[in-house]
């Protein structure tokens, strides 16, 4: 495969697939060698879970255009609906079947709640959108509090007050117990899957954002009318972009709750969407590589904080401010073009010189 | 001056990221720290390290500083009688299951060779799922969850929650406080629920009639007429609140405004009652509370950990504090009826202490006595109390 006859996209592409397989490798080797501290071997998960949703929530963001502050929502619907089966289940399965059952389920109940939010959350635009999935997210999160469901030999027993209120016979073990949410979650994600699944995610949007679909999800962000007047439909396409988003935060919140023994309605809450957004931000609106980089930085970040003790969130917020000034400075940006372009051998070098002139924009 | 701005930022920023880079040279820092603070005996044994976890930012907040706290007297304390010493480290999990397991990570690098904690029981439970796999011990001060101490390696300082429920109907049975009960609890917060699914259940065995259940959620917590009237029109003789002091300050005005006069109860919760700002404390006279410590409490034990902390950290202790400071000594007395020494291994050290835990009786702060069988709970008589002029007496 010569690299000179590839597009400009597809090497980009190549490049992040490069680099997330390099992440992997590395951590494997210094994993095999023992030099993995404790703390950042525990991280690897939630890590994972977090490139899934930030990549995932930059195709509704970024690349559809479409703020949405509820994703923590649908990750919180996969997390429910896989830990919910996998604790069902039990030992009746063989683990690698229920692993991937509970995801497959994780990933279409959140595709299900995508499509169901999404067609009246997309009539609306901009700032209106943007609060109705804030509103949506908080009504998932107060319904898995209040829900309670059993299990005995008569079959599954619900209820949305109380958990005696569920009367069940002596067999019976309930599963989701309101506020406290499902425990005994069998801990199935490991490191290697996680790593599967982020690699799945990118081939999924990466692939989406160079298709004709993703082309006409794009043309709907850059011109909404213009898209409408050469026969775009706009609602389809901004469904299956705010569904294939959803999915996939169900697939990452699916990781997240095989990665815990306890799963809480709580934790996906408001701030955890926010967060979510950060990494978007932070790694570039409609910037893939971007959002898998932020996302792992970013996580780690408050860990390595931990020497600060009281003053460890707020450290946290004073590097987000400066990260944030110094990808804005132009200063920085053209030192780091200019370090990328010295780093770049001969003839690519050449042409990227006259891509870069002629389109004048960073990817 | 854009450039000598940038070079500032440039210099702040590397700064923190070294900073946080070395590992290594942080947890030296925060070793030395807790040192000069704790121990003032004898620093050339080796000591044991502790490890705390606990909530010291988020809405849990003040939970996580409280059992950072008291442990903290209590590790001082033992330092300074010369015998065993050890080194206590508290890290934060912002009451987030992802974060303690993170706080845990971070600790067993740091050296830890016991656990005492997590304060909240959701942490707890994923905390306890990784410390069973590394087979570290673990005394959780106050996660009241059931699920908290499921593994053999798992201990608790405080009542469960469905302890308090069942403790709770049966005093009120005992005693003949009343018949008809009227329940207002919160439907979103586990410890609310774990105390109410358990009164109510106890209640029919011992023969207590619930009259009217009502609850709310942390988004409604505000007004509770619509609550206070269904009970006062209940005809229920006692008002049963399992629930925390704030929203308690808030039914009793009301109740007030509605001339509704049932003898109230709640528990350990409800401690801090006559301490909410803007509330007319006269309204908590006759406010009967179960709880296993109160600050007012006169015996010596008491008043010597209420001097000590309020001297440390200017403010009454409350039940968390007390529970970690229990926590500590129990961790102590296992220790040293184990014979642990500070060179053992986690594992070891688990080993020996999941043993001699059962073996040891505690006479602390939260109950004389205690004592702890192998599922982890421990046995302990709970207290009373009825608020008389703005005090706790004992009923």
């Amino acid at each position: 495969m010569n690299l000179k006859n590839l597009g400009r996209t597809a090497r980009r592409n190549l490049v992040t697939y490069s680099m997330v397989i390099a992440a992997y490798i590395i951590i494997q080797v210094l994993a095999a060698m023992d030099l993995l501290s404790n703390s950042l071997s525990g991280q690897l998960i939630p890590i994972c879970a977090y490139v899934i949703m930030a990549v995932s929530l930059n195709l509704t963001v970024g690349v559809l255009g479409e703020l949405s502050l509820g994703h923590a929502g649908f990750m919180s619907v996969g997390a429910f609906s896989s830990a919910f089966f996998s604790v069902a289940v039990g030992d009746a399965l063989p683990t690698p079947v229920t692993l991937v059952l509970a995801f497959a389920i994780g990933m279409i109940a959140a595709g299900v709640f995508g499509v169901l939010i999404g067609i009246p959350v997309l009539r609306l635009q901009g700032d209106y959108l943007a609060i109705v999935t804030l509103a949506f997210g908080e009504i998932i999160k107060n319904l898995l509090n209040a829900f309670y469901i059993g299990v005995d030999s008569t079959g599954f027993h619900v209820s949305m007050k109380d958990a005696t209120a569920l009367k069940m016979d002596e067999t019976g073990r309930i599963i989701i117990k309101g506020a406290q949410g499902i425990t005994g979650v069998n801990r199935m994600s490991t490191f290697t899957i996680g790593f599967v699944l982020v690699v799945l995610t990118l081939i999924i949007v990466l692939n989406l954002i160079k298709s004709r679909t993703g082309r006409a999800i794009m043309s709907i962000r850059d011109n909404r009318i213009a898209a409408e007047s050469v026969g775009i439909n706009v609602t389809k396409y901004k469904l299956i972009a705010f569904t294939v988003s959803a999915a996939l935060a169900g697939l990452a919140g699916s990781l997240y709750a095989h990665s815990l023994a306890t799963v809480v309605a709580k934790k996906f809450d408001y701030n955890t969407s926010i967060l979510i957004l950060v990494f978007v931000v932070v790694g570039g609106m409609g910037n893939i590589r971007g959002s898998v980089i932020a996302a792992a930085v970013l996580t780690v970040l408050p860990e390595l904080l931990r020497s600060f003790a009281d003053y460890r969130m707020l450290v946290y917020a004073i590097v987000l401010i400066l990260m944030m000034l110094f990808k804005q400075s132009p200063q920085i940006k053209n030192f780091c073009r200019g370090i990328g372009e010295r780093l770049r051998l001969g003839s690519l070098f050449h042409r990227r010189k006259a891509e870069n002139s002629s389109s004048g924009k960073e990817g | 001056m854009k450039k000598f701005l940038s070079l500032v930022l440039a210099g702040c920023m590397a700064l923190s990221l070294a900073a946080c880079g070395s590992s290594s040279s942080s947890t030296a820092n925060s070793t030395s720290t807790v040192d000069g603070s704790a121990s003032t005996g004898t620093g050339t044994t080796a000591a044991i390290k502790i490890g705390g976890i606990g909530p010291l930012t988020g809405t849990a907040a003040t939970y996580g500083q409280a059992v950072r706290n008291g442990a903290e007297i209590a590790i001082a304390e033992i330092n300074a009688k010369g015998g065993m010493q050890y080194e206590f480290e508290f890290q934060d999990d912002e009451g987030d299951a992802e974060k303690a397991v993170n706080a845990y990570n971070n600790l067993k690098d740091w050296g830890m060779q016991a656990l005492m904690g997590t304060v909240t029981s959701t942490p707890c439970i994923a905390v306890a799922a990784d410390a069973v796999e590394d087979n570290m011990f673990l005394l959780t001060p106050s996660g009241s969850a059931e699920d908290c101490i499921a593994n053999p390696n798992a201990f608790r300082m405080c009542f469960s929650d469905p302890e308090q429920g069942e403790l709770s109907a049966e005093y009120i049975a005992e005693n003949g406080l009343a018949t008809k009960i009227a329940i207002i609890y919160d439907s979103s917060d586990v410890y609310s629920t774990g105390i109410h699914d358990a009164f109510v259940t106890k209640a029919a065995e011992v023969g207590l009639e619930v009259v009217c259940d009502e609850q709310f959620t942390s988004d409604s917590n505000k007004d509770f007429s619509a609550q206070v009237s269904k009970a006062q029109s209940s005809g229920a003789e006692l008002l049963f609140l399992p629930i925390y002091y704030n929203e308690a300050s808030l039914i009793l005005t009301r109740m007030d405004a509605v001339g509704y006069d049932p003898i109230v109860f709640g528990c350990d919760g409800m401690d801090g009652l006559v301490t909410v700002e803007n509330f007319d404390t006269s309204l908590a006279e006759g406010v009967m509370l179960m709880t296993p410590f109160t600050a007012a409490a006169t015996d010596d034990m008491t008043v010597a950990f209420v001097t000590a902390y309020e001297e440390a950290y200017g403010e009454a202790p409350n039940q968390f504090a007390a529970d970690a400071y229990d926590a500590i000594y129990a961790i102590d007395a296992a220790i040293t009826a184990a014979g642990v020494t500070a060179d053992m291994d986690y594992s070891a050290i688990c080993d020996a202490l999941m043993t001699s835990m059962t073996e040891i009786e505690l006479d602390g702060l939260t109950g004389k006595a205690i004592t702890w069988d192998a599922s982890g709970a421990p046995t302990k008589t709970p207290a009373v109390y009825v608020i008389e002029n703005g005090i706790y007496v004992a009923a």
